[in-house]
């Protein structure tokens, strides 16, 4: 009996521990629920609403009929129509499409002689899921309506792999890491790194002294910017060496990219510590951020695939925005002003982070 | 009221956390240049009486003026000013001596040569040359006590707080840092300190005693002694334990307390000719004892303060 009063006992006090520590509790709840809906919604490899653009040149009744064909299939989401290849290609570096559809002037010859493939795919091959999509859709059956033959089971469509011709995903993951291990490493330095002194109460004397809450805070985040920068180098050259990434674009607009990143975490982190009161609580909390962050920021699964709903948070985590911008910079050698939207949306979450940060900080212990 | 006499001033003081009183109506006047103690147990409301006086917890209500700053409106000009040790060792133990010291100057913005002279002056005459380049982690109590007087006092505040600051270190060190605190105060620097040490009280020029948030007597150690509202009667028996049995269940005897082979008794004011009825007593239980009247000490001071309050808030 004793050992079963024992176990008991001391079951009973966790529970109470447990029911007192409401973080934890909190992703007791919170993280099964979070993995189960992260995963449920965006683990979709049926990727719908692709987004995408086409040029039409051939602009007859058949082009016609066949964009709005392949627009019913809900597959891919057209956004707009574009009057050259050139802007196609536009587009498609800039990430605003991961999907563009050239129907050449003489495409009705095409589609009734068959001698050459009528439609081209252009498709943003870094991410296998999406090839993989683009794949599916040229073997899609387009039936043009009764006044014309009907060409059935046919391929009239050919995909040209833009960006990642021999189909690796090392190149996708590569720089999706960078901004995966910027997330998770510079959060939990800078929200550990406060939190260490209020535990270890090196705080009370730092608050007794004139230093300046935002001195204090711009002095903690320094150190962690040049070690977010040399996070960055190591995964860089480790992707160079290894698998063979190169950085297409401008090696300068990485590393801006990369600051603004590093600035908005490390921000972040400082709010954090201000609601933690141990280096526990501090990494609980950074969990809760990171897990969303890896699952739907579009480094596991294609932005386009997800609901509605998914991307409606994703789009207020910065790794969702450092993942266009570091994508687009090293595999389709896009210009960094080209996505300023997405910088501006880094630097307005780091302004509201900060700024929380700075106020919920209190030089009083009250 | 003009802060050159007075450093430190405060009336009505109070705070709460949550339902708890910490502290409850405290006035305070603390001359220039003076030592002045608090004395209390732990959860008598010191620290969070110092905290306040230095800014860094907002009183509930009342309010007090350091160096002539209002602690609620002018905390931040005041830090300048005033230097803190706190209760819990609050430097860097993974930083050495050295780069600890120079940390604290750097926060302070002591000028660029003067820091260096500095800290080299404060190293020598706390006698921490040859730890410099040692980890914190790895001092000694009395030698962690010397580097946080070393850093709380490097800016040269005009008004020293010190918490505790005694708890974790050997009597000799204890010499040592008081000579250090007389040594400041006659170069004019006010110093405040909370113990719950009863003979670091009596070090004090004058001190408060403090119980459950509440101020129950200040005065001069003297002052005190001849404020207390009982007689004070050594006995001295070679069995102190009979003695102590005999005289507890007697009415009119406010607290005995043992110390090895003697007990003090204490006994109410009220009571005349207090020494004849001790010794009346232990006649009667046939304890020989040795038995005399004598002036009353701190610790005397403070359980007969604190007993009658007691008292008080039981009836």
């Amino acid at each position: 009996m004793k050992p079963l009063v024992r176990i008991l006992a001391v079951a009973h006090k966790e529970f109470l521990q447990l029911s007192r520590d409401r973080l934890t509790f909190g992703m007791i709840i919170g993280i099964p629920l979070i993995q189960l809906l992260m995963f449920g919604f965006a683990i979709n490899t049926d990727v719908r609403n692709l987004s995408a653009a086409y040029v039409d040149e051939a602009d007859t009744h058949l082009s016609r009929q066949f964009i709005s064909d392949i627009t019913a299939s809900q597959v891919i989401s057209i956004n707009q129509r574009v009057g050259s290849a050139q802007e196609l290609n536009f587009l498609m570096d800039s990430g605003s499409v991961s999907l563009g559809i050239y129907l050449p002037d003489d495409f009705d010859r095409r589609v009734i002689e068959r001698d050459r493939k009528a439609v081209q795919l252009l498709v943003d091959g870094t991410d296998p899921i999406i090839l993989g999509v683009a794949r599916q859709l040229t073997a899609m059956d387009v039936r043009f309506d009764s006044q014309t033959r009907v060409f059935g089971e046919q391929n009239l469509m050919e995909v040209r792999n833009y960006y990642n011709p021999e189909r690796r995903s090392a190149v996708n993951i590569v720089p999706g890491l960078v901004g995966v291990i910027l997330t998770m490493t510079m959060v939990l330095f800078t929200a550990v790194a406060i939190v260490r002194e209020k535990e270890r109460g090196n705080l009370e004397l730092l608050i007794n002294t004139p230093v300046k809450t935002t001195e204090l805070m711009l002095g903690k985040i320094f150190p962690y910017v040049l070690i977010g920068l040399i996070q960055l180098v190591i995964i860089l050259s480790c992707g160079r060496v290894f698998f063979s990434v190169p950085i297409r674009g401008s090696e300068l607009q990485v590393l801006a990219a990369a600051l603004v990143f590093i600035s908005t975490n490390l921000s972040l982190g400082l709010l954090i510590s201000t609601f933690a009161k141990t280096q526990f609580q501090a990494m609980q909390m950074t969990f809760f951020f990171f897990l969303p962050s890896i699952l739907i920021s579009g480094f596991m699964f294609p932005f386009d695939g997800m609901p509605e709903i998914a991307q409606m948070i994703a789009e207020i985590l910065p790794l969702t925005h450092f993942n266009r911008l570091i994508r687009g910079i090293i595999l389709r050698g896009a210009d960094i002003m080209d996505m300023w939207d997405e910088l501006v949306a880094l630097g307005i979450f780091m302004l509201v982070a900060l700024t929380l940060a700075i106020v919920r900080f209190s030089k009083r212990l009250d | 009221m003009n802060h050159d006499n007075f450093a430190i001033t405060a009336s009505g003081l109070t705070r709460h956390f949550g339902s708890l009183i910490a502290v409850k109506d405290f006035d305070l006047q603390i001359p220039t240049g003076s030592i002045y103690g608090f004395l209390g147990p732990n959860g008598s409301g010191k620290s969070t009486t110092i905290r306040m006086l230095c800014g860094l917890l907002t009183p509930s209500s009342g309010s007090a003026s350091v160096l002539g700053l209002d602690t609620r409106r002018e905390s931040e000009k005041l830090k300048q000013k005033i230097g803190y040790m706190t209760q819990k060792f609050s430097l860097y133990e993974d930083l050495t001596v050295k780069e600890n010291l120079q940390f604290v100057s750097e926060i302070y913005a002591v000028g660029r040569k003067e820091r260096h002279l500095r800290v080299k002056e404060l190293l020598e005459e706390f006698n921490l040359n040859r730890q410099m380049k040692q980890r914190v982690g790895t001092l000694s109590g009395g030698q962690k006590q010397r580097l946080s007087l070393a850093a709380a006092i490097l800016h040269k505040p005009q008004i020293l707080f010190l918490d505790e600051p005694t708890s974790a270190v050997d009597p000799q060190n204890r010499r040592d840092f008081w000579e250090k605190l007389f040594e400041m105060a006659e170069q004019g620097t006010t110093i405040l300190i909370s113990t719950h040490y009863m003979d670091e009280a009596a070090r004090c020029h004058s001190l408060a005693i403090l119980d459950q948030g509440v101020k129950v007597a200040d005065g001069t150690p003297k002052e005190l002694g001849n404020s207390i509202s009982s007689h004070v009667i050594e006995v001295t028996a070679d069995e102190p334990n009979a003695a102590r049995q005999r005289l507890a269940n007697e009415d009119g005897i406010t607290s005995i307390t043992q110390l090895g082979f003697r007990l003090r008794v204490l006994i109410p004011k009220e009571i005349s000719n207090p020494l004849e009825q001790v010794k009346s007593k232990l006649k009667g239980a046939e304890i020989d004892a040795r038995v005399e009247q004598v002036f009353p000490d701190l610790e005397d001071v403070f359980v007969s303060l604190t007993e009658l309050r007691r008292d008080g808030l039981a009836t």
